[in-house]
């Protein structure tokens, strides 16, 4: 079986969990014996051997990050002057650019499936399967209506979602949440749509060693202080703000306990201001961006790990937590708590219940412990090769039927 | 009689603990009334439910094959907090019961009143819960307990020793397969280490077959009918004397569902069996006096009914529930030093098995017969609310004890 793979980002370029899924996802099919050819809209050196991966344009990744990610739809427009192709200045003009790579390379090629992840290679997606005739399965790792939260979102990527998706043959949802959305959303029937969680490989998690980053937080620890690990972009989507105001009340009771913010993001200064005005900025630590061992380490310094996202596709951040030691509390917006089930659960506005959550695990070591050992378990029989086979059944399938109907 | 058939039912409801946070913790004290009767834990809302579905359509058919059939026996076991819970919702129900009693053909057995685990934590606070249900069995049926069980079925050497100096002639355990080696259930036994109790095992393949089994469609028996099991029940060895057949009352109506067709079992399983001559119905007292022990049984360690383990893994298996019920107990002196009734009951309260068991872990991933029994969204919410209503019991102890020493300084 032959897999045209159309997506925006593969690590070490990643911007976000988006490129960790494609590129885990990829290698499991490859091992069971699938060819994929992974069409990337950037040209960078990688050391993948498990599938062919074609640069669409002669761009470095970071030139083309620096015109914004697939994170950042809120920033993409169309302004008429840059919609030449030829020379693109924005992120519409590189995403017009690679659909017109997709239909050139496709003159001689002929691929059973096309695999399209996300909105910016949607369009490409569209013309790959007009051009071949081929099953088109769109693979949603978010909606607009998850990055822009509580907003309205970029009535252009809606539009692209909304096409891309009634056009496709089968769609793909991280979660049964993405899926409420996707019907709920854009009005596509329920039967078209097949949930494929996320997961991880535990030994790619495991084997990686910590190094002391957080020399500070370990004194702390040292000194009863607990700490309260949150990662990711700092964007609406996440819900921080909300994190914040529970901490006022945890704060309020016990002081000692801290939170670890890592990521950065549009909200960094707001949600500063904000943990200022509670009164509670000497509780929480914002790191910026982190990559690497810094990355890493966060998880290992936290006694638990919040995910307060206000809406959450999957959250693979959630998976490492579990693999590393954490207590993990996830909003019900949140995916990842579809998998896991050790770990405790609130709705992202719910900030009184968080509180209670985070005093209740702070407080109670038994309670830390058996949150975390359970979910640890759970973590351990997680694999992405079982994910990789419920794709080959989706393609399987999706190839019958098109031989039936032809 | 060749053999006589000792149906037991065990009619229980705890007063779960309110989704009750650590904000309440101080100065609310109110554990066990959640203000929105439709919450998974509104403990009035579970019992009209369980009233209406289980206590009234069992009683109404229990009470029929009384007065249809004078051989028809049972025995009962009704804690204090479930009691209580019929005074205050259901006085329909409280009434349905009291008729069975009143046939005189209804036993029922001593326990807990609280439904606790305190004969393993404490033998005074045991004691006393044990005649706290005394009284509110002569006060309630006006009848006087002569069988005893603990909860869950949960016995040892210990127990039946206890059992025997405080006057019991009879006592009830799991008919657990190790315990009883290639030995039959359908016997009386005598504890070890006694003189004139006697021991009733249950008979736990073929009260499970009604309890567990009866309305799964991938059991090879399905559908169990009364005629079926009479056959079966027949076709022992003719020297087994009693067929022990003992569950949960709320078999019939809530755990068993009215359409799985548990009720017209129940109606016909006597008419089926009393077809055979010599078969018959026993209370457990009846099922002492008519026949003499086989053997001597031997526990030191403790079995209860539940679980492939039957043990007390259940409810104190993980180390969420052992600090839980240490911390519980650890308080005893406190609060009954404190004087406040108020303070003493709802200690008491939380002594209920039920709290420790809805934090049980055990197969908790695979979303089993546990989380169906539990109020909360897991057993770690289970936990967290049981500890933050333990904070706010504490901190009453705390100041009354703080109180005492204002009023008798030096002491």
């Amino acid at each position: 079986m032959k897999i045209l793979m159309l997506g925006w980002e593969l690590p070490p370029h990643n911007s976000g969990g988006l490129g960790v899924a494609c590129y885990q996802l990829s290698r499991a099919l490859a091992a069971q014996g699938v060819a994929i050819d992974f069409v990337l809209p950037y040209d960078a050196p990688h050391d993948i051997d498990f599938m062919k991966v074609t640069p669409a344009m002669p761009i470095t990744a970071e030139k083309l990050a620096n015109l914004g990610g697939a994170y950042e739809s809120y920033c993409y427009h169309c302004e008429t002057e840059t919609c030449d192709h030829v020379t693109p200045k924005d992120l519409r003009g590189q995403q017009q650019r690679y659909t017109a790579f997709v239909e050139e390379y496709l003159m001689d090629k002929s691929p059973d499936i096309i695999h399209a992840h996300d909105w910016l290679t949607f369009e490409a997606g569209m013309r790959a399967k007009q051009i071949t005739g081929k099953p088109l399965v769109a693979h949603v790792h978010a909606t607009e209506f998850d990055r822009s939260g509580e907003h309205n979102g970029n009535p252009l990527v809606h539009e692209i979602e909304y096409n891309a998706l009634h056009m496709a043959d089968r769609v793909v949802a991280v979660s049964q949440v993405t899926k409420d959305i996707i019907v709920r959303g854009y009005g596509i029937p329920a039967d078209k749509i097949q949930v494929v969680h996320n997961s991880i490989d535990p030994g790619d998690f495991t084997d990686v060693s910590f190094a002391g980053s957080y020399v500070y937080l370990e004194e702390m620890k040292k000194r009863g202080y607990k700490v309260v690990v949150s990662l990711g972009r700092l964007t609406v989507q996440k819900g921080l703000r909300y994190l914040i105001q529970a901490a006022e009340r945890v704060v309020n009771r016990n002081e000692k306990v801290l939170f670890l913010i890592a990521g950065d993001g549009e909200l960094r200064n707001e949600l500063l201001e904000q943990a200022a005005e509670l009164g509670i900025a000497h509780n929480i630590i914002f790191t910026g961006f982190l990559r690497g061992q810094r990355w890493r380490d966060a998880y290992a310094i936290g006694d638990m790990f919040v995910m307060p996202s206000v809406s959450e596709p999957f959250g693979l951040t959630a998976l490492e937590a579990a693999g590393t030691g954490n207590a993990v509390l996830l909003s019900r917006q949140s995916g990842a708590g579809e998998v896991l089930k050790s770990v405790l659960k609130f709705d992202f506005w719910d900030t009184d219940k968080l509180a209670n959550y985070i005093l209740a695990v702070a407080e109670q070591p038994v309670l830390q412990h058996a949150l975390m050992h359970n979910v640890q378990s759970e973590f351990a029989r997680l694999s992405w090769h079982d994910v990789a086979k419920k794709c080959q059944d989706l393609y399987q399938n999706l190839h019958t039927a098109e031989a039936v109907t032809v | 009689m060749k053999r006589a058939v000792v149906l037991y039912l065990h009619v229980h409801q705890p007063f779960r603990v309110r989704d009750y946070t650590i904000f309440d913790a101080g100065f609310d004290h109110n554990y066990f009334s959640d203000a929105n009767y439709h919450a998974r834990t509104s403990n009035e809302q579970i019992l009209h439910k369980v009233a209406a579905k289980s206590y009234i359509p069992t009683n109404k058919r229990l009470l029929a094959i009384l007065t249809k059939h004078p051989e028809f026996r049972l025995s009962m076991s009704i804690t204090g907090t479930v009691l209580e819970q019929l005074e205050m919702w259901s006085p329909e129900a409280l009434q349905s019961f009291k008729d069975l009693v009143a046939t005189g053909r209804v036993e029922i057995v001593a326990e807990t009143y609280y439904h606790s685990l305190a004969f393993f934590y404490s033998r005074f606070e045991f004691e006393k819960q044990v005649r706290m249900h005394h009284d509110k069995v002569r006060d309630v049926f006006g009848v006087f307990p002569k069988v005893f069980r603990n909860t869950e079925l949960s016995y040892n050497n210990d127990l039946a020793a206890w059992a025997e100096q405080a006057g019991y002639k009879g006592i009830i355990t799991e008919g657990w397969d190790p315990v009883l080696d290639w030995r039959s259930p359908n016997f009386v036994y005598r504890p070890r280490y006694t003189e004139n109790i006697r021991l009733l095992m249950k008979n736990y393949r073929m009260s499970d077959d009604i309890a567990f089994r009866f309305s799964d469609k991938q059991w090879s028996e399905w559908p169990l009918t009364a005629e079926k099991f009479a056959r079966w029940v027949n076709e022992l060895d003719d020297k087994q004397t009693n067929v022990n057949l003992f569950m949960d009352y709320e078999t019939f109506g809530e755990h068993q569902w009215h359409e799985t067709g548990i009720f017209d079992f129940l109606e016909h399983l006597p008419v089926e069996l009393l077809k055979t001559e010599g078969n018959g119905f026993m209370t457990i007292s009846e099922a002492i006096d008519a026949f003499e022990p086989v053997d001597t049984v031997d526990v030191p360690e403790t079995i209860t009914w539940a679980d492939t383990e039957r043990d007390l893994s259940a409810w104190v298996g993980n180390a969420m529930q052992q600090q839980a019920i240490t911390e519980l107990y650890s308080m005893e002196d406190d609060i009954l030093a404190s004087g406040d009734r108020q303070l003493i009951d709802d200690w008491r309260r939380l002594q209920t098995s039920d709290h420790v068991y809805y934090m049980c872990t055990k197969y908790f991933t695979d979303g089993d017969v546990h989380a169906y029994f539990s109020p909360y969204e897991s057993p770690y919410d289970g936990f967290i609310a049981f500890c933050n209503a333990l904070k706010d019991v504490r901190l009453r102890a705390i100041k009354a004890r703080e109180g005492r020493s204002e009023r008798w300084p030096g002491r």
